[in-house]
Order: structure tokens, then C-alpha cells, then sequence
């Protein structure tokens, strides 16, 4: 009760710098849970997001650029391949489905997509679930229909009944506009995938599009393929048939490892990133130090006079360092909030430019970890003024300084 | 029976210069339990080192002093802390109230670390001196006066055997130091706790039965009209 009272007392006397202290470490704290829990979340989402595939088959050129572009909707095309490319892969006994993706125009800056209705039946984006409408249905193979993705549809107004005219290219020029008419049919329930963010249209639709080149009216800008269960040593032949000793087509399989390779060349850039959080939570305890421990002359009296009441000296210590431990627990829980704010606007960037969703509300280790480490370092800081206030000489300090 | 019992007792500090200076040399003091004494000292006659040995604040170079039966001056820092914080009260001419914390919180902090905290008991030392309606004021709302009286609450709030007063009228107008020096000796009786109190004041000696003349029992202050004595080895 005494060391709570003593400590409270002394949180209020230097509330300024108890309040500029924890500020600090707020900032560091959720900065660092931060950095770590988009990186985690980021990670496990890019890696694990395969839409249902477990390869793409694209022209000759980088597995990332393709993979990036057939299932993320970002990059440009490395190129296009023949339908009849579509056609082998689709006969191959170990494949149980094959889905064309032809992409090149957009509608105000979201990716048109031309593909199969089949997307929306056959393919599990994730194990289970399957694309579903939030309103009306999918479009007919034939005919210039739209469905649209639930963010774009949400961000472009678009809503069943809609017309537009699509645009040339897939970064928005509003001078480069299509002539053909599509009418929106159905807008789909969110699948917190790269899906939503695109507009998809009949395969044909794109293929044939006023414009394009009418020699490659057959070609699709890559494939989506799911082997059959029980056939990954399928993948591995195939691969070997593509990528070694073909030379004009590349198959990217599996999707999460390709991947994983974007994350090992920006991994630098992660290193970076989580140095500066640990530095600035380093900078951040420190101030803990030099906040105590610059206003100890004026705390040395009223440590004398607590010494002259009897307060041992292990109890002024154990005051200061559960002192320096509540202004970082202060900051820990501020830290909480500023993770949360963080957090909602990267998720927000990261949903706009990616169409991947991320949960600050899910649990990760590092939320205990780096509360408890930056409580530890903060105690730790503390030791320094709190040697100093243990050394305080009681006789000397119970006259009042002038 | 003495309570407080001092023999041979020295204390010695380094001067600005290097030399070591010896501020105490009491052969002899004692006090009985529940005597009221005060001693005569003018201005560096080492009233105020004298009280911090007693209280345990300061080791001795040498000599005895035992409370209650009990050698403080042998006790290693701790027990010298929990003695002082079981057995003795301490009045200081500045108060040395904690800024921070009100007075009912000054007052029970003077019990923590002795018998602990009694909320009831602090309450009521505060209503005897006359504060009941200030228990949540901080000092700095209070005037030197009453800043004086929490002190003396304070002081005896450990349910002391001996209570030390240090000039603890000197920052105190005449009215005030009256009143003050009344509840001092009135608490110190009615809680059973024996008084030292040293003080300059003519005004507040008079008021004693019992005065002893600190330039008489220290032989360091008697050395020079009250210059410390210089320890040449």
C-alpha cells in the first residue's frame, strides 16, 4: 500500500513528464506491435493467399510478376499465351481445374478481369467457401455483363442494373475509354481477397474488346490451376516440363512459395523496419532514465524525509524502479491505442492497394511479448536514478536546499 | 527506568579543508520514559547532529546509544531504520511535510513503515491538533501553523516511545510556537512518549521543568563556544 501510495504521489508530482514519458513509449510501443503484426499478418496473407490454385501458367517471364498478376490484380502481364496453352493444361490428367484470366482495361482504376463463370461455382477461394452475391448473379459467358468485386463496387457506386464503359489499359485515362456497354449483374459478398477490388467480365468480353489487337483476341494473360488432390509430384513434373525444359511458357507453382520469395528480397526493408521500431522503443525507455533521473535533486529531499520516517532504503529503490515500470505500463496501454490507429489506417492502405484484409484485432504473441518487454526495459531504465536515490544521504538532505 | 541511555558517544565530519572536525563528544545523557526535556544549543552546537544519532539517521564514529533497552548505534542500517520507525517521532523545524501528499497521507505515511497504516488513528491525531476539517488538504493550502501541527500528528502517528523536536517552534510566530509546543508536550503525554526537544528559544526553555545545556554535555561545542572541536590524530 505504501510503495503504491508512494509511487502514485510521485506519477502525479512529475505529471508532465510522466505524461510526455509514456507518450513516448505509447508511440514505440505501437510502432513496434505494429511493424510486427503487419509483417506476420502480411506475410501469412500473401503466402496463404492462393485463391484456390496451386499454380499459374503465364507466358515466359518472372513467376512473381505472374502469380502477382493473375491472383493479386497488381504488376503488369509478363505477356500472353495462346488458348491452346489453356487447352493442354486443362486436359492434363492431374489438373482437376483450369481457369483462363485475360486482364488490360479497367473501369476508373479497378482491374477488369475476364475469366469463366465458373469462378464463381467451382473455385473454393479459400477451403469451403466459395464466391457469393451480395446481389444478383454471375454474368453470362456471352454477353457484356459485369460482376463486381464488393470493394470496387462499394468504392465505384456500382450496384446490379448499372452500365459503364470499361477503359483501355489498366491504369485509369479517362480519354481512353472502351465503346462497348457492360451492365453490372451482380456485385459479390466480400471474400477479403484480392477478388474484391477487380470488375469481372466474360473472358470473351476482354479478349475481344474495341481496340485490341484482333490477332490476339485467343490469348489469355495467364492461367489459374488447381491440381488434383494427391498430385503434387504432378506440380514438380510439370514445372520440370515448363520452366526446364520448355522455353516459351512459365509455370509458377506453388503459388506460396513464389511468394514467399517477394518477402525474402523486401526482407532488407523488414529488417529495417523492426530495427527502427526496437530503436525508437530503446530511445523510448531511455527517456524513463533521464526523465527520473534528471528530476531527482528535487526528489532527494522528500527521499530523506521518507528515509527519516523509516522507509528503508531497498523500499526508495523499489519505489523508483516501480515508478519508471508504471510509466512504461502507462505508455504500454496508451501504445495499445496507437497500435489500433495504426493499424486500421495501414489496413485500410494495404485493403484499398491489395484487396488483402488485415485483423489488428488478431491475436499474436507479440502483443504480450513487447508489453512485457518494454515494462522490463522501462523497470530496468529505472535502476539507474533508482541506485541514485538508494545512495540519497538523509542527514544532508532534511535541510532545505536554497 | 531509562529509555534512552547514551555513553561515550563521538561523531566526527571531514571538513571542506580535509581536516576531520568532531561536532559531538557526550560522555553522558539519559532520559527517563516519559520525561519531557529540552535541550539549550545556540547555532552549531551539533543539536541537530546530536538528535540524528539518537534517531538512527547518523552512525556514531563511537560510544553507545540504546532505546528502550535496544543499542542503536550497534544496529546495522535496517534494524536502525525499523527501530526509528517503531520507537521514535521526529518534529523538524521546516516541517518536512511531503509537498505531494495530504495531510491525512503525511500522517499515515509516519505509521507505514512502522505498525502500519491505521486510517482511524491517523484521522483522530489530526482532529487532537485540530485539522479534522483538513485531512485532504495538501501542506501548501495550510498555513505555517497548521503545517506544524500535521507534523506533530505525524510525529507521534508511529505510537512512539520517544519523540525528537528540533527547533520545531523556530519557524513559528510567538502565538503559534505557544500553541505548537503545547500540543507537542500535550501529545507526547497523553500518548506516553518521552520529549527531547532542543531549541534556542528562551521562551520555549522556560517552559520546562528539565533543561539541559548542550555546550555542557558536548564537550566538542564546549571546546570553542560552540565551534566544533578539531580531531588531530
Amino acid at each position: 500500500m505504501t510503495l503504491g501510495l508512494i509511487v502514485r504521489r510521485s506519477l502525479r508530482q512529475h505529471a508532465l513528464s510522466t505524461t510526455v514519458t509514456a507518450a513516448s513509449i505509447a508511440l514505440a510501443c505501437g510502432l513496434l506491435l505494429a511493424v510486427w503484426v503487419v509483417k506476420d499478418q502480411s506475410h501469412a496473407t500473401f503466402t496463404g493467399m492462393t485463391g484456390g490454385f496451386d499454380g499459374v501458367l503465364g507466358a515466359r517471364g518472372s513467376k512473381l510478376q505472374l502469380v502477382l498478376n493473375t491472383l493479386f490484380h497488381l504488376e503488369e502481364s509478363p505477356g500472353n499465351l495462346p488458348w491452346n496453352d489453356y487447352l493442354d493444361i486443362k486436359q492434363n490428367p492431374n489438373v482437376e481445374f483450369a481457369l483462363p484470366i485475360a486482364v488490360g482495361d479497367n473501369y476508373r482504376g479497378y482491374r477488369l478481369a475476364g475469366t469463366l463463370p465458373e469462378l464463381f461455382t467451382a473455385v473454393e477461394y479459400r477451403p469451403g467457401r466459395h464466391y457469393s452475391f451480395r446481389a444478383g448473379r454471375a454474368f453470362e459467358p456471352t454477353l457484356r455483363e459485369a460482376v463486381v468485386g464488393s470493394f470496387a463496387a462499394d468504392k465505384l457506386g456500382l450496384k446490379p442494373g448499372d452500365k459503364f464503359h470499361p477503359y483501355h489499359g489498366l491504369i485509369y485515362d479517362e480519354k481512353s475509354e472502351h465503346a462497348e456497354t457492360y451492365v453490372v449483374v451482380g456485385v459479390l459478398e466480400p471474400s477479403n481477397t484480392p477478388a474484391d477490388r477487380v470488375v469481372w467480365i466474360p473472358l470473351e468480353g476482354l479478349q475481344k474488346m474495341s481496340g485490341h489487337d484482333p490477332k490476339a483476341a485467343a490469348d489469355v494473360s495467364g492461367v489459374l490451376v488447381k491440381l488434383k488432390a494427391g498430385a503434387a509430384a504432378a506440380g514438380f513434373r510439370m514445372d520440370l516440363m515448363y520452366n526446364k525444359q520448355g522455353t516459351r511458357l512459365t509455370f509458377a507453382w506453388p503459388v506460396g512459395r513464389v511468394m514467399t520469395q517477394l518477402f525474402d528480397k523486401i526482407g532488407w526493408f523488414d529488417r529495417v523496419l523492426t530495427l527502427v521500431a526496437y530503436l525508437v522503443a530503446l530511445v523510448a525507455t531511455s527517456s524513463i532514465l533521464a526523465s527520473i533521473y534528471n528530476s531527482m535533486n528535487e526528489r532527494r529531499r522528500e527521499i530523506a524525509i521518507l528515509r527519516a520516517l523509516g522507509a528503508r532504503r531497498d523500499l526508495i529503490f523499489s519505489a523508483i524502479v516501480l515508478e519508471a515500470a508504471a510509466i512504461s505500463a502507462l505508455g504500454v496501454l496508451a501504445g495499445f491505442v496507437v497500435y489500433a490507429l495504426v493499424m486500421n489506417a495501414v489496413a485500410a492502405i494495404m485493403r484499398a492497394q491489395t484487396g488483402v484484409v488485415l485483423d489488428p484485432f488478431a491475436w499474436h504473441p507479440v502483443m504480450v511479448l513487447a508489453p512485457v518487454a518494454i515494462i522490463a526495459l522501462g523497470a530496468l531504465a529505472g535502476v539507474v536514478p533508482a541506485v541514485k536515490a538508494y545512495r540519497t544521504d538523509v542527514a544532508e538532505n532534511l535541510v532545505p536546499q536554497s | 527506568m531509562p529509555l534512552l541511555e547514551i555513553s561515550q558517544l563521538q561523531k566526527s565530519f571531514v571538513a571542506p579543508d580535509g581536516a576531520r572536525q568532531r561536532v559531538i563528544d557526550v560522555p553522558a545523557f539519559t532520559l527517563d520514559e516519559r520525561a519531557q526535556v529540552a535541550l539549550s544549543g545556540e547555532s552549531g552546537s551539533g543539536k541537530t547532529t546530536f538528535l540524528h544519532l539518537i534517531a538512527g539517521i547518523l552512525k556514531p564514529d563511537s560510544g553507545c546509544i540504546r532505546i528502550g533497552g535496544r543499542e542503536m548505534s550497534a544496529l546495522p542500517e535496517p534494524q536502525r531504520d525499523r527501530l526509528r520507525a517503531t520507537s521514535i517521532g521526529y518534529i523538524f523545524q521546516t516541517f518536512n511535510l511531503l509537498q505531494g501528499y495530504t495531510c491525512l497521507e503525511n500522517v499515515l505515511l509516519g505509521m507505514s513503515f512502522g505498525p502500519g497504516a491505521d486510517r482511524a488513528f491517523a484521522t483522530a491525531l489530526l482532529k487532537r491538533v485540530g485539522l479534522e476539517q483538513r485531512l485532504e488538504h495538501y501542506p501548501r493550502q495550510l498555513s505555517t501553523g497548521q503545517q506544524q501541527r500535521v507534523a506533530v500528528a505525524r510525529a507521534l502517528a508511529n505510537r512512539p516511545q520517544l519523540v525528537l523536536a528540533d527547533e520545531p517552534t523556530g519557524n513559528l510566530d510567538s502565538a503559534n510556537a505557544r500553541e505548537a509546543l503545547a500540543l507537542i508536550r500535550d501529545g507526547c503525554r497523553e500518548n506516553g512518549a518521552a520529549l527531547l526537544l532542543v531549541s534556542h528559544d528562551r521562551d520555549v526553555l522556560e517552559k520546562f521543568e528539565h533543561v539541559a545545556d548542550l555546550r555542557q554535555l558536548n564537550r566538542a561545542a564546549a571546546g570553542a563556544a560552540g565551534a566544533p572541536t578539531e580531531v588531530r590524530p
